[in-house]
């Protein structure tokens, strides 16, 4: 186990160095930021002084060696947009994104959990249909679409909850749902074609047989079999979630870091780029790690 | 239909009125799943749109109105290609959509095979060689895979101006390793099959026996997983066209629409919800004959699809 967590550590830290590259040298192609943050008419003094406080008039490779060992000690320069450190921007706004996934993936795993073990239960059913029918759809809806139907019909038209921002508990609502669709679709089919496989395994008929209530069945001899694959799922769904949460923040104006990876591309905020790249990354590692330890206390079967 | 309710079918060929043609029983086993075959309809219906739309409207979808602005939809009295409404310059929106199913398509399918042909064969080479080369492409895979794909997307296509062939690029690259690690996955199991034994035996080249052996039986997966992707990779592509750094106008495409409807929600709702509806559906339609074909090319379940159903209930 401990071998198995250190050969992840270290091929996820080398995927991590090849992301820095890439994107620190794809970003500098984008162009220079000195004539969008500085007048038309500014002199040519002026600019030149701005490529030096930023050290943009170095040679590349000396811009990236710079920014190399500045990296080491967690130093990802500061923000030219915002005049703060760019790792500060990125862990504040990352904060809220964290929570926006974590309370939409909490609330998907619960009902996709439950409604798609019932759905199990009676297959080809009318729940099953039903609940089969809807996921798909929901599986199938463009996110950036669901939104802003959502905003016209429940913010526009009926005003229940504000259009966008953040503050109020109602700001989480339209978010949240918005987030919640997919994911909930794509784990209740795992759900259910798992549940299906286990629910008609020896184990569960020698349950039946000893007379087991139906409950304990589903939801204790079934589901504790039946969650590995849907764990993969999770994980995956949860990934997609923090990276892509970019067009729910963009729409909803959510001050998360898809929302601040966006405007600082624009704005060639190159520093506030990599951060937030590199926070996303990071934090996908780490989860990936967890569900893997996840899955050796779920299943003692599974040895790393 | 014939209805032999207390047998339980352990051949496929159990029903006595057995199709000649493999084409016709593919349709017949289609007509069975009528959600199914409506999806397969509706994709057949994109499809043409894609292939002769541009051709046959592009003048009409591109001709302004300046009085027909915003014109609300179902209005049956005009030409039929306004009655979905009209855009802010008053193009026929129906129009529109029929025209931009060509680049909406083509980015998905572009990157579709692109991917497929990539990771497959990737995916065959790891499973059937070495576990030094295997290891070196299963690396890659993960790299690809740990990437938050939508930020590197939004990143490169910066970078790189957005076209279509770069926004193939871009999906097809981050989708491939879906497609590598099943074909290993695959081939790790089927290479043990005695068929395989038999055909090295008998001295077969390994190309021979990977390309022609092993792909056929894993094909049905890959396709299966493809048609399921598809849907992914347009939904991926319309939120990079909405967020504005996928397709440029004057090219559209379907998210693209969306989002350039998106400041006259509160005033014209229509011009942002049916390229939304063209989406969904053709995404559903995606997912419904996917599924459909996980059961219709596995074996094991197949006869789900070739009895009549019992009762319908």
């Amino acid at each position: 186990m401990k071998s198995f967590l250190g050969k992840r550590a270290i091929a996820s830290a080398i995927s991590l160095i090849g992301l820095i590259v890439l994107v620190f040298f794809l970003s500098r192609l984008t162009g220079d930021p000195t004539a969008l943050y500085l007048p038309v008419d500014a002199s040519l003094e002026s600019r030149e002084q701005f490529r030096e406080l930023h050290g943009l008039n170095d040679p590349l490779i000396v811009q990236f060696g710079t920014y190399v060992s500045d990296l080491v000690r967690f130093d990802f320069g500061d923000s030219i947009r915002r005049s703060e450190p760019a790792l500060d921007a990125v862990l504040r706004a990352f904060a809220w994104t964290l929570q926006l996934a974590l309370i939409t993936m909490s609330l998907v795993i619960v009902t996709a959990v439950i409604v798609g073990s019932l759905a199990a239960f009676h297959v080809g059913g009318v729940f099953d249909r039903i609940t089969t029918f809807f996921s798909l759809v929901g599986a199938s809806a463009p996110d950036f679409w669901i939104a802003i139907v959502a905003i016209v019909l429940f913010s526009v038209n009926l005003g229940w909850v504000p259009t966008s921002g953040t503050g109020t508990l109602w700001h989480w609502i339209l978010p949240v749902a918005v987030l919640f669709i997919r994911p909930f679709g794509l784990i209740l089919q795992v759900v259910r074609g798992s549940m299906i496989s286990v629910l008609g395994s020896a184990y569960v008929k020698t349950a039946r047989a000893k007379g087991v209530r139906n409950r304990p069945i589903i939801f204790v001899h079934g589901l504790r079999n039946a969650m590995l694959p849907v764990i993969t799922v999770i994980g995956d769904q949860a990934a997609a979630l923090l990276n892509g949460a970019v067009v729910v923040e963009t729409i909803f104006g959510f001050p998360g870091v898809g929302k601040l990876m966006i405007d600082s591309i624009l704005q060639r905020d190159f520093s506030v780029v990599l951060a937030a790249i590199f926070v996303t990354a990071v934090a996908i590692f780490v989860m990936n790690i967890l569900i893997d330890i996840l899955y050796a206390v779920l299943d003692p079967r599974i040895r790393y | 239909m014939t209805t032999n309710s207390d047998h339980i079918p352990a051949q496929p060929s159990a029903t006595e009125d057995v199709p000649t043609s493999p084409a016709k029983q593919v349709l017949r086993m289609l007509w069975r799943d009528k959600l199914a075959f409506f999806a397969a309809v509706f994709l057949i219906l994109v499809i043409l749109c894609a292939i002769f739309g541009p051709m046959l409207f592009e003048e009409e979808a591109t001709r302004q109105d300046l009085r027909g602005r915003n014109a609300p939809p179902f209005d049956f009295s005009r030409n039929w290609l306004f009655w979905l409404g009209g855009d802010t310059l008053g193009r026929p929106l129906l129009a529109r959509i029929i025209v931009a199913a060509q680049n909406t398509m083509m980015v998905a399918a572009g990157a579709v095979a692109a991917s497929l042909a990539i990771g497959t064969t990737l995916g065959l080479i790891a499973g059937y060689s070495g576990p030094r080369t295997s290891q070196v492409i299963m690396r890659l895979a993960d790299v690809i895979m740990s990437f938050p794909s939508l930020l590197l997307a939004v990143i490169v296509l910066y970078m790189l101006a957005p076209s279509v062939g770069n926004l193939i690029i871009v999906l097809a690259i981050t989708r491939i390793p879906v497609y590598l690690r099943t074909s290993r996955a695959e081939v790790l199991e089927v290479r043990e099959r005695m068929f395989v034994q038999a055909a090295q035996v008998m001295g077969a080249s390994t190309r021979r026996i990977v390309f022609r052996h092993i792909l056929p039986i894993v094909a049905p997966t890959l396709i299966t997983i493809a048609t399921l992707d598809f849907a992914f990779v347009m939904l991926a592509e319309s939120s990079l066209s909405f967020l504005g750094i996928g397709i440029q106008p004057p090219e559209i495409t379907w998210g693209l629409m969306v989002s350039q409807g998106r400041p006259y929600l509160t005033s014209a709702w229509w011009l942002s919800f049916f390229p939304g509806l063209v989406i969904i559906l053709t995404t559903l339609s995606l997912n419904l004959l996917s599924n459909w074909m996980r059961t219709a090319l596995d074996p094991v379940q197949r006869w789900r699809l070739e009895i009549a159903r019992k009762k319908h209930g």
